[in-house]
Order: C-alpha cells, then structure tokens, then sequence
C-alpha cells in the first residue's frame, strides 16, 4: 500500500526508492506484481456478477412478457443520463491516471474531485429512480402490487408510452422476479460505487498532500481499473434492465 | 526393519539452532498478530486450522457415537441434523478448503521459488483475519443454536422450512470464502511474478503447479458461491423470489449456483495434496518424478475438466437426461487425470531408492486410499448406479476416502515432511511412524463398511436404522475411535519436538527443492543470498554435486 510513498522525494537514488517494498526487486516488479493482482480480482468479480447475469438470463426467457412490462416500468431517460455520468466519469478518471503518471498534482486532485462527484450525481439519479419504484409499491415482498401489470392504463404516463396490453395474472406476477433481479443487479452496482467514492475521498486527500505524483502510481492506476469495471458492469445493465423491448 | 533411511543429521553435539530465523527475529503477540511474514502467516494458518479441525473431528465422534446403535437415542434427531451440518461446515470451509494451501503453500510457495515474500503480503495477512472472522461466526453459530441444513444450504429447506441459523452460517461461509479468494490471487500473480532468475514454468516443483491448477478454482469458482449464498439470505429476509417456485423462481437455479462452486472445491481440496505427494514420493525414491510434465498440465486438466462436471450432483434433481448424459461424460473424464497422476507416481517408485521415513508411510497411504476413493467416484459418475446409490452411505464413504484419505493423508504427509524446516527440529521418527499406521487402519475401518452400509441401501443423513445394518455400523465407529488416536498422536509428538526434538539442520531428508537450501527455521528474507535457479526440479545429481563441493570447501 501507498504508505511510504509520500516521502519517495527524498530517497535521491532512483534504483531504490522508499516505496519499494522489501520483497520486490525492482519497482517494475512490483508494479508489475500490483497490477496483475487487480486484473485477476476483478475477474473474480466478473464471476460474482455472472450468478445474477445467469440467473438474469434464465428468467427472461422464461417470463419475457413480465420483463418487457417490468422493464417499460423503467426510467430510460434516468438511466440513459446514468450512462452518461458514468461514462464520463470513467474519462475524468483515465486523465486522473494520466495526470498522476505526468506527475501533475493539481491536476489529479482535479480529476478525482470530478470523479467523486460524478459518482454521487450516479447514486443520486439512482435515488430518484429507486423511489418512484417504492411509491409504486414496486419493490418486491408483502408490499409488492401487481396493478400496472394486470391494467396498466391505471398507471397513464408508462401507458402513454408504451400501450402494454394487460398481462394474464400468472405471468404478471412475475415481474416482481424481474424487480428482485433489478434490485439485486443494480444494489450490487451501486455497493460497488459506494466502495469506489469512499475510496476516491480517502484518494483524494491523498493526492492533495502529493501522494501518487512522484512516480509511484500504481494505486491511482488500480483504482483506475477498478471504476471503468463497475462502469462497463452499468453498461450492461442498462442494456439488460432498461432496453429489453427495444429491438422489437 | 533394516536401518534404511536418508535421513542425515547433523552432529547433535554440536548442532544449534540458527539464532537468527523467522520466530526468534521478533518477539511478542503483536509481532505475530500484524506480521506480513508469509511463513509467520502459514503458522497462524496451522494453529487455528489444528483447532477448527479438532472441533469438526469431535462433532464427528458425536456422529458416530449416535449410529452405534439403530434408535436416535444419544440425542434428539434434530440435534443428530444440527452435529452433521456443523461437521460438514467446518470441515469444509475451515480445515479442507484452507488446509495445505493456507500451511503448506503460504510457507512454502514463496521459498520454492526462490522469492523472499508473497507478492501481496498484506493481503495474505487479511485473508487470515477473514478467515478466523469466519470461522469464529460458526463458532457462535454453534453455541447459539446451530443449523441443520446440512452443509449444501439446499432451497427451499434453507430458505422456507427451518428456523435455525441459517443467516449466520451462510455469513461464515462467505467470509471465508473471501479469505480462500484472496489466498488463490495471492499465490498466482506470486507464481507468475516472483520466480527467481533461472526459475521458468518447467523448472517449478510439482507442488507450485498443484497450487497454480487449485487457485484457479478458488479465484474464478468462490464468487459464484458467495453470490449463492447472498441469494440464499435475500431470499429468506426479504422473500425476493429468485428460488422460490411460487413466485417463478427456480430451486435447481441454486443447486447450479452452489455446485458450480463446491464440485470444483473438491478439487481446491484435493489438489494441494497432489503436490504434496509428488515431492514426497520423489524425495523418498531419490528420483525425477516420472512424467513431470505429464503431472503437471494433468493438474491443470483436473482444474479446466472440473468446471465442466457440477450437475453430476443433480442426477436425481429433475435435469434433462440429456444433460445427465453429457455431465455424466464429463465426469469419468476427470478421472483420466487423475490416473495419469497415480501411475506417475507408482512410475517414479519404479527403481527407485525408497525409503519409509514417515511422510512416505503416508503417500502411501494417500496412494491406496485416493485411487479407492477416485474409482467410486467412477460409480456415482455413471448415472445408473448413481441413482441406486446416491444420497446413501456409499457417497459418504467415497468422498471421505478422497478428502480425508486423500487429503488429510497428504496434509500430514506435507506437515512431517516440511516440520524440520519450518521448526528445525526433527519429530520423533518411530512414534509417528506408527501414527501414520495407526491413521490408515483407523480409516479403513471406519469408512470402508460405510461403502457396503450404502450398497444395502442405508441412506445418509439420520440419526436411526434398520437394525440389520448395526454390525457394519460398530465397526466404522470403533475405527473412528483408532482414527481419532492416530490423529491425536500427530499433535502430542509434534508439540513435543518443538523442544525435544533432534536439531534437523537444513536439509535433513537429502531434498533438492530451493526451500532445503537454506537454513532452518529459515531467516526472515528466506534466504542468505537471492538464489538462482540453474537446474532442473528433482535433480538428484545436482544436489550431490552440490554437496561434495561443500565438503571440499568446508574440509579445505
């Protein structure tokens, strides 16, 4: 970890810099050693999200009328903006990385100060959108009603949109299975941002006392790994969750 | 017995522990609780393991205790469900899965290949914490009550039909999980990253390649169980459906979900062992494992193949026939394998110079044990016999023979071979000698007859049965009793040398891979000077070689 980088401007020669821990032989190893680590983590995240993408995937061929009427439920525009945000955020990021390896300290702190907030723009359209499903009585359990599925002109403006014909009642119950996988997916999701703006805080204080702008990058560039990850994982869940009649 | 050995000691008179090494260079409990030391780590790991494995082996004697007679009459059947359950759980999660990786590979893979640490100490150090989390949640788990599950945490029993601890134990288990995920990173970017100069892929010892082959399990198949275990909470708290059919969801998708995890553990369990054994048997016949590379890519396939084999524990769940037929494939094909590994070690005996120091006496056992344990495997593989016997003691007993006559056999075979390098002193050689003996007839006793219980058709999983099965059932648990003083033996002796025992010097059994190059207990870094590898792994010439120009130099 980052602990003893912030004093590396004193260690005058190059091949054994403070931040080399003692069981590296070179910075390139370890680097190396740090970043190959992140890849394979994330690849155990990528198996944590199958079992939902699997799951996901079952269920909707199953019940693909109560996914289309649970999907059309859904905000595109909201989750379109998401996209967006996050989008974008992942290109503050990637300069963030860029200026921590140009060794810019203004810069970087800029760059994550952006990110962080972009995130929180994310987890607060989120919250907007979460809370029209609980008025709905859309979030799965005792609460769950099924009225925008068995008529659906009682809920005008998706109808406006969309003209869903009524579903029979066996296969309109079903769409609370769609609201549990939504949930499920994108709470998954939105834990991970949580994780990732926690850490971009703790980053970004960092970075204003000069850490990662003298050399040693590896963190910024890990972290950096870490956030285009839970973007592209929204990428496909807004795909999955938001677009599911669209090629219709 | 005629004094055939290799053992060579140094002068007892004369001899010392080195004064510097990994326990003397710091003192203190802090010292050990916040080291980064993967050896000091590896000695946490084998402490709390020995505990975690002496509770699930009481649990165990309370198992067999019940079934010495027909009637449930020892304890209540639903406390006969809760033992089961807490056997299972903690065997698996907390000695089988961690057992030679978290020892064995913590301490030893950095120094096979000649590095000074793990790649990522801090996270070995976090990925003890996580486990003794776990670990002690299933503790409390217990004493507040229990689960009775059994270990497969099956929907919708989990989720709809017991009011037992099913949150608590889930949690442990995901917990650890997290630990086994980290330890399995750990080790692959360390195998891929850390090797000394001269070190390449085919110069490794077997052991890294078993170790590589079980991490891959670990860092792609453990998050798919967490998931499943986090669905299985989900579901139970909030009622979100995902495996319940009156709301749509499917059961089966959970037994998808957990097996595509736990088959594969079987091999996380199994492969570590693997790698013990190949040392061991090499160093003890004084040659080249025959077909190195044959061992070591057939790890890998034991990896790759046992992916692709979960739904043969769902044969009589209601999957297609189709889908039986192909997993059923599958299946016999992991066995292919792990036969190319048992007739390379019977091979690499094959004109070799055996000796029968302990850790031998217990290859060997793996050996017979393993190769029973994988031909019923064959059996339950096949679907018609599968039908007949699965969920009868006949799975009990064949997965018994591989995780406790399979690894257990190799986790102890590992612990005597390696504890004169990772203490510097020797255990008593007779004494466990007769310990590993003791171990084997212990277990044959005890797990054979529950082959033939399950032929007849005793199922697994009560507490009461049939009367006519009470003969078979005395013996199994009358070689539990033996099985429990072999395994007692180990401790008391073990615990004994640390003080009394022979000083082993470096490298007491003649071995050649790098970790017996260096002084024992090692030092802190590993080793005095960064070594380089120049030679092929078991090379037994390269090592007198290396010998006599010792000799000459300390004689000069």
């Amino acid at each position: 970890m980052p602990d003893s980088s912030v004093h590396t401007a004193q260690s005058a020669h190059e091949e054994h810099p403070a931040y080399l821990r003692h069981h590296f032989n070179s910075t390139v190893q370890q680097a190396d050693a740090a970043g190959f680590a992140m890849w394979l983590f994330l690849l155990t995240e990528v198996m944590f999200f199958s079992g939902l993408f699997t799951a996901y995937l079952i269920y909707r061929n199953w019940y693909y009328p109560a996914f289309v009427s649970g999907s059309h439920q859904l905000n595109v525009v909201w989750g379109a903006t998401n996209t967006v945000v996050l989008i974008f955020s992942s290109f503050t990021m990637a300069m963030g990385v860029w200026c921590a390896e140009t060794r810019r300290r203004r810069g970087l702190v800029l760059c994550l100060t952006l990110t962080f907030f972009l995130g929180l723009c994310f987890l607060g359209i989120k919250t907007v959108e979460y809370r029209e499903k609980i008025e709905k009585h859309h979030v799965p359990g005792f609460h769950y009603s099924l009225q925008s599925f068995l008529d659906p002109q009682s809920d005008p403006e998706v109808y406006a949109e969309y003209h869903d014909k009524p579903l029979v009642p066996d296969m309109a119950r079903h769409t609370e299975l769609y609201f549990s996988l939504y949930f499920l997916m994108t709470g998954m999701h939105a834990l991970h941002m949580i994780i990732g703006i926690g850490i971009l805080g703790f980053m970004i204080m960092r970075a204003r006392a000069g850490a990662y702008t003298t050399g040693h990058v590896t963190f910024v560039e890990n972290f950096g790994l870490y956030w285009h990850f839970v973007d592209i994982i929204w990428i496909y869940l807004f795909a999955l969750l938001y677009l599911i009649s669209r090629h219709q | 017995m005629s004094e055939h050995t290799i053992v060579s000691l140094p002068d007892q008179a004369t001899a010392r522990i080195p004064k510097d090494n990994y326990i003397t260079r710091e003192n203190g409990l802090l010292s050990w609780l916040l080291t980064s030391d993967h050896k000091r780590i590896a000695i946490l790991y084998l402490i709390s393991l020995s505990f975690f494995f002496f509770i699930g082996g009481a649990l165990a004697g309370l198992i067999r205790l019940e079934l010495l007679t027909p009637q449930a009459d020892l304890m209540a059947t639903d406390t006969y469900n809760k033992v089961f359950t807490m056997h299972g759980v903690i065997m698996i999660f907390f000695f089988l899965v961690p057992s030679v990786p978290a020892t064995l590979g913590n301490f030893f893979i950095p120094m096979m290949i000649g590095a000074k640490d793990l790649a990522l100490p801090k996270i070995n150090l976090l990925s003890w914490y996580l486990y003794m989390a776990g670990g002690l949640l299933a503790l409390y788990t217990m004493a507040i009550g229990g689960v009775d599950t059994g270990w497969t945490f099956t929907t919708p029993l989990s989720t709809h039909y017991v009011n037992t601890n099913v949150l608590t134990t889930g949690l442990a288990a995901f917990i650890a999980g997290f630990s086994s995920i980290l330890t399995g990173l750990n080790f692959i970017v360390t195998i891929h990253k850390m090797r000394a100069p001269g070190m390449t892929w085919f110069r490794l010892p077997l052991f890294i390649w078993a170790h590589y082959a079980a991490s891959i399990l670990m860092v792609l198949a453990t998050p798919v169980v967490a998931i499943a275990i986090l669905l299985i909470a989900l579901e139970r708290t909030l009622g979100i459906g995902v495996f319940d059919p009156t709301k749509g969801g499917d059961p089966l998708l959970f037994q998808h979900l957990f097996w595509f995890y736990s088959h594969p553990a079987v091999y996380i369990m199994i492969l570590p062992g693997m790698g013990v054994i190949s040392e061991v048997i090499s160093t003890f016949s004084r040659k080249r494992v025959f077909g190195y590379t044959a061992v070591a890519f057939s790890s890998v396939a034991i990896a790759v193949f046992g992916f692709f084999v979960w739904a043969h524990h769902m044969f009589i769940m209601g999957i297609s026939n189709y889908a039986v037929l192909v997993f059923s494939l599958l299946t016999m094909l992991v066995a292919v394998p792990s036969a190319i590994k048992i007739f390379n070690w019977t091979f690499t005996l094959y004109k070799g110079s055996i000796t029968f120091e302990t850790p031998m006496i217990y290859a060997f056992g793996f050996l017979g044990l393993f190769t029973i344990g994988g031909m019923t495997g064959v059996f339950l593989g096949s679907s018609g016999t599968d039908i007949h016997l699965t969920e009868t003691y006949f799975i009990v007993a064949h997965f018994h023979f591989v995780m406790v006559g399979g690894m257990l056999m190799a986790f102890l075979a590992g612990i005597h071979f390696w504890w004169p390098k990772m203490t510097g002193r020797m255990y008593p050689e007779k004494l466990s000698q007769l310990a590993a003996v003791v171990t084997f007839i212990g277990f044959n006793l005890t797990f054979f007859p529950q082959f033939i219980l399950g032929m007849l058709g005793m199922p697994r999983r009560y507490a009461a049965y049939p009367p006519e099965f009470q003969i078979l059932n005395v013996f199994s648990t009358a070689g539990a009793t033996i099985l429990g003083v072999g395994y007692l033996l180990p401790v008391l002796y073990l615990v004994w040398s640390l003080r009394y025992g022979a000083i082993a010097g470096d490298n007491p059994w003649q071995a050649t891979g790098l970790e017996w190059q260096t002084q024992s207990p090692p030092l802190t870094e590993n080793f005095a000077v960064a070594p380089v590898m120049d030679h092929e792994a078991y090379d037994y010439e390269w090592l007198e070689k290396q010998q006599k120009e010792k000799g000459v130099a300390s004689a000069g």
